[in-house]
């Protein structure tokens, strides 16, 4: 038999890019619907205070303006409560009271919490109104930091009365006792940061009164809990709900939870049956989408006298805002269940505790809890590795896990309990392919030297990438007239190309061109049940499910052409096209067309993929300014299965340069009084597209994941999950003369000079 | 984000524009590129009931270069310096500090009057106008005026500009082939607004003394000024290493800058320092 030339690990271009290119993609601001109507949001310009009345009088009579609402307004439709944002994972009922209200009741908790909705006939015109809406607020002492909040002299809730949200524990073997030849105990800190997409969120909410119908435009990520979560705020039912996804502009695990705007937009259309879009400005997109990162640990190292790490220990502090998001414990836990990362670590204890404070609450961002887990341990295994004195690329290869060691436990979680394994990895052979690529070699005899006054710097360090969660993921298939064939999955499209991963692996399945696969994706329309995007699961879960769903309707082409051809159906094979034969006779897609054969599917995974890689960084570090060039960044990850290598290099690029911003320019930052400075993007700096332009990526499929068919690895956040280390440890590397071990990001030109300068006063003393 | 409401003109002449701004009773405001200018009415920190639209006044357009110097009409984009080769020629250190301003989009529509009138502290082109002497010609409803630049910025975003005046174009004064130069600046990233900004020139005499030495900084206090201690300290000597050095002391002292979110005052001094010796580097030719 004929068969057509592989695709899956071809590097296919982008599907869905021709279409974004010439203009004719389809964000959700690029909907109009007759009678439309523009929301704007009031907020909360103070971070802490006792809300005592809001006065919507003036601004409901004012030019275009169809309704505002405040609390009281949507309580009252719900039996004088107002409806709370549910934990969207890993739920627990210590949880349940600081869930975030969908609009302020009688507190605010951190500037930008919505505390009115003004509906009318334009955006500037519900701007106006906004402006208009009076209310009173008796301010609190805001708290704006970990400290203060343990300190607990302002409680944000009454019940609890604690401003500790929770504590996790992650414990492995005996850590709290363990002693070494060589201990040593240092703070990290990360600053609070977050993934910002181009496209600020929105979305188009649009009421049928005749049908009782709710449908919801600009859904991203995880449009079926979207679609829950709104049914039961709204109190309707879960069919009358739909989500629909069209194009989006980037969403690092930050678009696509469920906000207040989520509810209060499809509120406001109810009400007033009428469609209302609402899409946040950038200034909006800064104060209230989830925040993410700021973290500060304290980290015990046990070692013997070789460099085998024999414990971790410690804790860290996590500023978790001002309530508990759909996602906001995921960081918190990840920072302590991964951060031993690609290590044999026998002994674990640590303690991650969520403060809440009166700043906007946490998500998640790509490599949610990795990237601060990373960046504190990769420093202190540098700091360990020279006090003993052990090349920092000896350490790490002493303390890899062993591809023998697989699958190599992790540590325990509690609240639920979690465990977790490295399902499958060569992570040594990774490590040197990486020093090999990156040309260590040459290079290494830079390390350290001052050339055209700028120090040189080298390091290399290793990563873990958790992925493929969230247990099922589903699909449905259908054989069209025309022998296209349509694949609906219940993953979304944030970006990443899933249409191409997704069209290559149904291609190879079903032995046919690209051009006659058509995959539609994430549209609660499409489907009964679906998941999703996030957590790295999108190659993994919706590549399997579509493999199943081939696989099903294969089965049924063959039954029904056995019938037609008057044979078994084991008799029948599949050749290429959709041609089936049974020895002599022939039959192909068009006798089998008019039958409509489909088939719906799941694929269930209790298993997560662990891709895992090494990163190395070249840097020189100017001493009189701060200012650090990167001269060279190269990141490998073993993705198990490459199905695509430019768009697995396109996001661990992307990636890496979103590291970088977290390294060296973001920053929310904010002042005592909880005010946010950085709220604007000549504030907030982002990387743009020429600020770092070399950094190399490559993907491998070296090791392949026994946990799913198609032995890939999820691998949308491992570019971003090594830089803090590697490059802070590069930096470190390049002023080793100086004894600078810089422990907190951002590591600005001007919080490195200043380590500089203090280090240049100690050796003049 | 959304602007607020206001009506819009296009004037055809300077003077109907002029007489409409005075007519406005300071609730008008001309717009040029619109790169400053709109986002401030966006974030709702001006809320102008008029716009009057620059950008058919034909007089306030062009480059020329005569006897006395350098013009540069108050609509000249930043683009339009760019590419043209007489400036180049004419006036090096300019194309030099235009080059590090904003980002190629914003190049495109940003105009030097704009920047004059807009007075931003960390803005190179008022650097370069203070530094080099430059004058700014102005229209108001009583007639025209010359305003020296070093005259003309008061403080951040606040200029000798009245009411109903308008900018209608920039001269600087003739600029000899022989005449040394340097410019640095330092920003977080290529196009940003400058955390600190050096700009120096000076001629020599025939044993290579520094003479006529003009030393602006910018980003580093109320707005761009010459550092007058430093001037003095350069002239009648080389620049040499040592002295470089030596006047970058200098310069740090004298500077008076503030802390605010992007850098405190000492390192903009210590900023200020690096880039005057870095500029004095590539004044004698060598790499910064
Ligand atoms: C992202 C970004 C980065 C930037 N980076 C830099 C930078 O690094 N360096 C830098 O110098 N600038 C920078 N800018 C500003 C840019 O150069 C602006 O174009 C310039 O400052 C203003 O010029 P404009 O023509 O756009 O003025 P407008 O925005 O149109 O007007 C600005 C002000 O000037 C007034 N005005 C304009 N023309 C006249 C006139 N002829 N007479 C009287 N008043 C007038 C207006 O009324 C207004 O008050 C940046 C801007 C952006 C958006």
């Amino acid at each position: 038999m004929k068969t057509r030339p592989q695709i899956v690990g071809t590097p296919l271009e982008r599907i869905e890019d021709h279409r974004l290119l010439t203009g004719k993609a389809r964000f959700v601001d690029d909907i109009h619907i007759e009678g439309m109507l523009h929301a704007a949001i009031v907020r909360s310009p103070v971070a802490h205070g006792l809300l005592k009345g809001v006065d919507t009088q003036v601004a409901r009579r004012m030019p275009g303006v169809h309704g505002v609402f405040s609390a009281e307004d949507i309580a009252r439709d719900f039996g004088g409560v107002v409806p709370r944002i549910a934990i969207r994972a890993i739920r627990i009922p210590e949880l349940e009271p600081i869930e975030q209200w969908a609009i302020a009741t009688k507190k605010v908790r951190y500037v930008g919490e919505p505390i009115a909705v003004v509906v009318a006939d334009s955006p500037a015109e519900a701007e106006d109104a906004a402006d208009q809406v009076t209310f009173e607020i008796e301010s609190l002492e805001p708290v704006t930091g970990w400290r203060q909040s343990a300190a607990g002299t302002s409680p944000l809730f009454d019940l609890p009365v604690t401003n500790r949200a929770i504590t996790y524990t992650a414990i492995k073997g005996n850590a709290r006792d363990c002693q070494g030849a060589y201990t040593r105990k240092e703070r990290f800190r990360v600053q609070r940061h977050s993934g910002f997409p181009m496209e600020t969120r929105g979305l188009l909410a649009v009421w049928e009164s005749n049908a009782q119908r709710m449908t919801v435009y600009g859904a991203a990520k995880v449009p079926f809990f979207a679609r829950r979560t709104l049914a039961a705020a709204m109190r309707l039912p879960l069919d009358a709900v739909d989500m629909i996804e069209v194009d989006v502009g980037g969403s690092f695990g930050m678009r696509g939870e469920f906000y207040p705007e989520d509810f209060l937009v499809p509120f406001a259309s109810k009400r007033l049956n009428r469609p209302v879009k609402w899409i946040e400005d950038r200034r909006e997109s800064l104060l209230g989408s989830n925040h993410s990162r700021e973290m500060e640990s304290e980290l015990e190292i046990v070692c013997e006298a070789n460099g085998r790490v024999l414990a971790l220990r410690g804790s860290v502090a996590v500023d978790a805002g001002a309530y508990v998001r759909a996602a906001g414990v995921i960081p918190g836990r990840f920072v302590a269940l991964m951060l031993s990362g690609p290590y044999d670590i026998p002994n674990i204890h640590v303690e991650s505790v969520l403060y809440l404070t009166n700043k906007a609450p946490v998500g998640t961002y790509r490599g949610p809890g990795l990237f601060e887990a990373d960046f504190f341990r990769e420093r202190l295994f540098d700091c360990a590795a020279r006090d003993l004195g052990i090349d920092p690329v000896q350490f790490r290869r002493v303390n890899l896990v062993e591809e023998s060691q697989m699958p190599y436990r992790l540590a325990t979680l509690d609240f639920p309990e979690e465990t977790d394994e490295l399902d499958s990895g060569n992570y040594r052979a990774t490590l040197d392919q990486c020093m090999r690529e990156f040309g260590w070699q040459e290079k290494i005899g830079l390390q350290g030297r001052l050339i055209d006054g700028k120090y040189n710097g080298l390091a290399v360090g290793c990563f873990i990438d958790g992925g493929a969660g969230g247990l099922k993921e589903h699909a449905r298939i259908e054989l069209e007239n025309d022998g296209q064939v349509t694949v609906y999955v219940g993953s979304a499209s944030v970006g990443q190309g899933l249409v191409t991963i997704l069209t290559q692996i149904a291609a190879d399945a079903l032995q046919l061109p690209v051009e006659r696969i058509r995959i539609l994706h994430g549209s609660t329309t499409y489907l009964k049940e679906g998941v999703g995007s996030g957590y790295s699961r999108s190659t993994v879960m919706g590549g399997s499910v579509v493999l199943l769903a081939v696989e099903e309707l294969k089965r049924r082409m063959r039954d029904a052409a056995a019938k037609k051809l008057g044979c078994s159906p084991d008799e029948i094979k599949f050749e290429r096209d959709l041609v089936m034969t049974a020895g002599e006779k022939k039959l192909g897609w068009e006798q089998l067309g008019s039958l409509g054969l489909a088939a719906e599917v799941e694929f269930v995974n209790h298993h997560h993929t662990f891709a895992y890689g090494a990163a190395a960084a070249h840097v020189a570090v100017d001493p009189r300014t701060g200012k650090v060039d990167l001269i060279d960044y190269f990141t490998l990850e073993d993705l198990g299965r490459v199905i695509n290598p430019l768009t697995a290099r396109g996001q661990a690029v992307g990636a890496a340069v979103q590291g970088l911003g977290g390294v060296f320019l973001e920053n929310l930052y904010y002042d005592a009084d909880g005010q946010l400075l950085s709220g604007t993007l000549a504030d907030y700096m982002m990387p743009t597209a020429t600020d770092f332009p070399s950094v190399r990526a490559e993907a491998i499929g070296l090791c392949p994941s026994p946990h799913n068919p198609l032995g890939a690895k999820g691998g949308g956040e491992g570019g971003v999950i090594p830089v803090g280390g590697v490059i802070v440890n590069a930096i470190a590397a390049a002023l080793v003369t100086m004894k600078i071990d810089p422990k907190e990001l951002p590591l600005t030109p001007e919080a490195l000079w200043s380590l500089i300068q203090s280090a240049d006063g100690r050796s003049s003393v | 984000m959304k602007l607020p409401k206001f009506d819009y003109v296009e004037p055809t002449t300077a003077l109907e524009a002029v007489t409409l701004l005075s007519q406005s009773r300071g609730l008008a405001k001309v717009i040029a590129g619109g790169q400053s200018l709109i986002p401030t009415m966006a974030l709702r920190l001006a809320q102008p009931a008029l716009l009057i639209d620059l950008r058919h006044l034909e007089s306030l357009r062009g480059i020329a270069v005569d006897e006395a110097g350098l013009r540069l009409g108050a609509m000249t984009r930043w683009r339009e310096i760019q590419d043209s080769a007489e400036v180049l020629d004419t006036h090096p250190l300019l194309v030099e500090a235009v080059r590090h301003i904003a980002h190629y989009q914003i190049r495109n529509r940003g105009t030097v009057g704009g920047s004059l009138a807009h007075a931003d502290p960390a803005a190179e082109l008022p650097c370069i106008a203070v530094t080099c002497g430059a004058s700014i010609r102005v229209l108001g409803i009583l007639g025209e005026r010359e305003i020296l630049a070093d005259e003309f910025f008061l403080g951040p975003l606040a200029t000798a500009l009245g009411d109903d005046e308008i900018i209608l174009e920039v001269r600087f004064p003739r600029w000899p082939s022989s005449r040394q130069w340097g410019f640095q600046e330092f920003s977080r990233r290529q196009g940003d607004f400058a955390l600190a900004g050096v700009a120096i020139f000076y001629d020599t005499d025939n044993s290579g003394r520094l003479e006529n030495a003009h030393v602006g900084v910018f980003g580093v206090g109320q707005c761009a000024t010459r550092l007058s201690g430093v001037e003095s300290a350069l002239n009648g000597r080389t620049n040499t290493i040592s002295v470089a050095a030596e006047v970058a002391r200098l310069a740090a002292a004298e500077v008076t800058p503030s802390d605010d979110l992007h850098a405190s005052a000492r390192y903009r001094r210590a900023l200020v320092a690096v880039l005057l010796e870095r500029a004095m580097a590539l004044a004698r030719g060598e790499r910064a």
